[in-house]
């Protein structure tokens, strides 16, 4: 099992150095820092000298992977790839296109992030779960059909929709919680009671359906009919024997995006003016700061991978037939 | 004088393919056999009527020309502009625009204005230019005049749904239908009629209204919201189809290569795809786009038209959503050939000494299509949704597109105003509700009819 984790693990690098490899060649090789530096200082009345000094500013000066003027070592390491994609590894981030410090901005804005996207999980995953269910006791019946028909619907909305709908009805025509903002400590609630809502309702529509035919796939096994032949009642054999064994391929498919609530939702966050990751990552995007899109990349990579270990861990744990060698 | 965009182009390509596609279902009784269990599945047949509709939409919209400048003189010039026949085809909703907002049937503007008058200055809601400017005495007169233009519309879509369904009636007649073979469905076409009869009734409602009222309204410039919507339209099926099919070549040819000969070709490939996939793809996108923002900045003047750059951004991200979209059908189609090469049939075909290549082609390719053709359709209404996220973030399409997203994103602010101007949203969300619902109601269908696993 260690043996297992270790060997994941190295696999992991040369995803990691392919990742850096790409992001390096989109950001530095496709547009040359020059090209950056005139998009960031607007296109015309800039002077050449302006560009230098915006390139000097931010460490683009550099020669892009090899530096025949410095000498030893300093050859490959006082270049933009060394001090921009290879210094990632270590997660030591550097400083943003408009100077703040990308690995202090990046630890204080994940609990605003987490503070949404835990609950809304959690909540989620309880409220599908129990949906499909009651659609998995009632199959083939009109309550099911329907339940179907309603989940296909609530996938089709937009989830802008459901954002600016939920903040149009709750917050500004029952005014019931304040439409956007944050605040540190206990007072955060009131605005994070919105966005989780809207949260769990947006999944409602695929999670319920993708659960109900995990149910009805454990449904048709074999040791269900036994179940029922010994005559356990349909509740029992439900939660006693479908609910535990279906739970596998629910709780492994939550494991997976575990390390990622870390990077927060993207839209959501940016809607509700909630300083998290992921209006972090909007920001950078709208403002075009490279550092820091760079920064999330190769996060959201490790993070992402860091989940399938996780999930293939914790299939041995739900399964003991399952050995990882 | 006929231009012919990229995106048009490879629009037509994707046409020709589809029509190549159906004339193979056609000679192929298995598929044949499966596409009519589409059809007989009651979402599977609407679906396809409605999708046809937002499908004829969008190819209307692909023809695209320079118009001629109106001049005296023997001499032809032709406009800069950049029109298409859908653009004619509507033409009073693209030309009649307003001055700034107006609410959906308004015959006056949505907020009041100072006026002079010899009474002193009054704050009155001054007249449309457009929007109900033939009605004298519009309070009156406002209700009456729609509800004749709706009925009227209607029945002229009810005419046109008795000619063609006359007109299919006896085709069939006269071809001499033969009797269904026992054991297949019948085509639920009384679902399929209704469908039509009502799309029908609203397009020939919406053709009575659009001349004289702005059925949705108009936005901050005053442009036609009904209008904007329409041409959304053909950006959403772009994204979803142009997507797919950028994609496909990679997808099908890594797949089933990587399955089939296993070894470090298939460990190449699959270090390609796990390093794409690792990537969240929004952020993958984020920084393809910011990317291609740099290069459309630097070299901004090889680009004749706004019309053409910003069409050149939208296969852009046709590519960068295909380039991440790609690596999960990519697995799938690796582990489906690996299994197929165990099968006895391309051991058979091995030992008669066809060529790799070849068995890939011809044994293999064929009987992984079903994974394919279900991906595409399953894929595609994720995309339509995943344009408008990305247009709200701005690495979407090009802002002077019209797009649902972009419509969205310059929209939402409207809601917090004193009365809120809810059309444009509304009208965007209920369009593109419509494309997605139908496009995952035939998703369904298509999944249970050439699924195998989906025990029937």
């Amino acid at each position: 099992m260690i043996a297992y984790i270790i060997r994941r693990a190295l696999y992991a690098i040369p995803i990691l150095i392919g990742v850096n490899l790409l992001t390096f060649m989109l950001f530095f090789v496709v547009n040359s820092p020059e090209e950056v530096a005139r998009l960031h200082l607007g296109d015309k009345y800039t002077t050449q000298e302006q560009v230098e000094a915006w390139k000097q500013e931010h460490g683009y000066d550099k020669p892009l992977l090899y530096n025949p003027e410095a000498g030893g070592l300093e050859q490959l390491t006082d270049t933009i790839f060394y001090t921009k994609s290879v210094r990632l590894f270590v997660f030591d981030f550097g400083n943003s296109d408009s100077g703040r410090n990308i690995g202090h901005d990046i630890r204080q804005r994940m609990w605003p992030s987490l503070a949404i996207a835990v609950p809304s999980l959690l909540l989620g995953l309880l409220l599908n779960a129990t949906l499909a269910l009651m659609l998995a006791f009632f199959r083939a019946t009109y309550l099911d059909v329907g339940g179907v028909v309603l989940c296909v619907v609530l996938m089709s909305i937009s989830s802008l929709f459901y954002i600016i709908g939920g903040q149009y009805l709750v917050g500004k025509l029952l005014q019931l919680v304040p439409i956007s903002g944050y605040d540190t400590g206990f007072e955060a609630v009131k605005f994070l009671i919105l966005p989780v809502i809207i949260g769990v309702i947006y999944g409602i529509g695929s999670g319920t359906r993708w659960y109900r035919t995990l149910f009805l796939e454990e449904i048709s096994k074999d040791y269900v009919r036994t179940a029922r032949a010994k005559g356990l009642s349909e509740q029992w054999v439900l939660f006693r024997h479908v609910l535990r064994n279906a739970l596998i391929p629910i709780l492994t498919g939550v494991v997976v995006i575990l390390p990622l609530l870390f990077m927060g939702s993207l839209i959501t966050e940016s809607f509700f003016g909630i300083p998290g990751l992921g209006s972090y990552t909007i920001d950078a995007i709208q403002r075009q700061d490279f550092s820091i899109v760079r920064a999330m990349v190769f996060l959201g990579t490790v993070l992402y991978i860091l989940g399938l270990l996780l999930t293939d861990i914790s299939y041995t744990l739900a399964d003991p037939r399952i050995r990882l060698r | 004088m006929w231009v012919v965009l990229l995106t048009d182009f490879f629009l037509y390509l994707l046409l020709a393919g589809v029509g190549l596609y159906v004339g193979f279902v056609l000679r192929t009784p298995h598929l044949r056999h499966a596409w009519r269990s589409v059809m007989t599945r009651r979402g599977g047949a609407v679906s396809v009527v409605a999708l046809g509709f937002f499908a004829a939409i969008a190819i209307l919209d692909s023809v695209h020309f320079h118009p001629r400048l109106e001049q005296p003189g023997a001499q032809v010039e032709y406009s800069n502009e950049i029109l298409s026949v859908f653009d004619v085809l509507v033409g009073p909703l693209r030309t009649q625009i307003e001055r700034t907002y107006s609410a959906p049937f308004a015959y006056h503007a949505h907020s009041k204005e100072t006026r002079e008058t010899p009474q002193g200055r009054v704050r009155v809601y001054p007249r449309l230019e457009y929007g109900g400017a033939h009605l004298e005495n519009p309070e009156q007169e406002r209700g009456w005049d729609i509800a004749v233009r709706v009925l009227r519309g209607a029945l002229l879509g009810a005419g046109v749904w008795g000619l063609l369904w006359l007109s299919a009636w006896q085709i069939r007649r006269l071809r001499g239908g033969k009797p269904r073979p026992s054991g297949e469905a019948a085509i639920p076409w009384w679902s399929v009629g209704v469908t039509a009869l009502l799309i029908l009734m609203l397009i020939g409602s919406a053709t009575q209204l659009a001349g004289a009222y702005h059925v949705f309204g108009t936005d901050k410039v005053g442009e036609d919201v009904l209008y904007q919507t329409l041409k959304s339209i053909r950006t959403g099926v772009l994204i979803g189809t142009l997507t797919t099919l950028i994609m496909l070549p990679f997808a099908i040819a890594l797949g089933i290569t990587a399955g089939y000969y296993r070894g470090w070709v298939d460990d190449v490939i699959q270090y390609i795809y796990i390093t794409l996939n690792s990537i969240p793809g929004v952020l993958l996108i984020a920084a393809s786009i910011l990317s291609l923002h740099v290069y459309l900045n630097a070299h901004a003047e090889e680009y004749t038209s706004l019309a053409e750059r910003a069409d050149l951004r939208l296969l852009f991200l046709c590519m960068i959503l295909g380039l991440t979209s790609w690596t999960g059908l990519c697995r799938l189609l690796r582990g489906e050939s690996l299994k197929l090469r165990e099968h006895e049939y391309i051991q058979a075909a091995v030992a008669f000494g066809v060529s790799g290549p070849r068995i890939l082609l011809r044994h293999i390719l064929p009987n992984v299509m079903h994974i394919v053709l279900i991906t595409v359709v399953l894929d595609f209404s994720g995309l339509v949704l995943a344009e408008a996220v990305l247009s709200y973030v701005d690495i979407g399409v090009d802002p002077s597109m019209n797009s649902w997203g972009n419509m969205i994103n310059s929209a939402r602010l409207e809601m917090s105003r004193e009365p809120p101007v809810w059309w444009s949203l509304t009208a965007s969300f209920v369009f593109m509700f419509g494309l997605v619902l139908f496009a995952n109601l035939l998703s369904d269908a298509v999944r249970d009819a050439f699924d195998p696993r989906v025990k029937r």
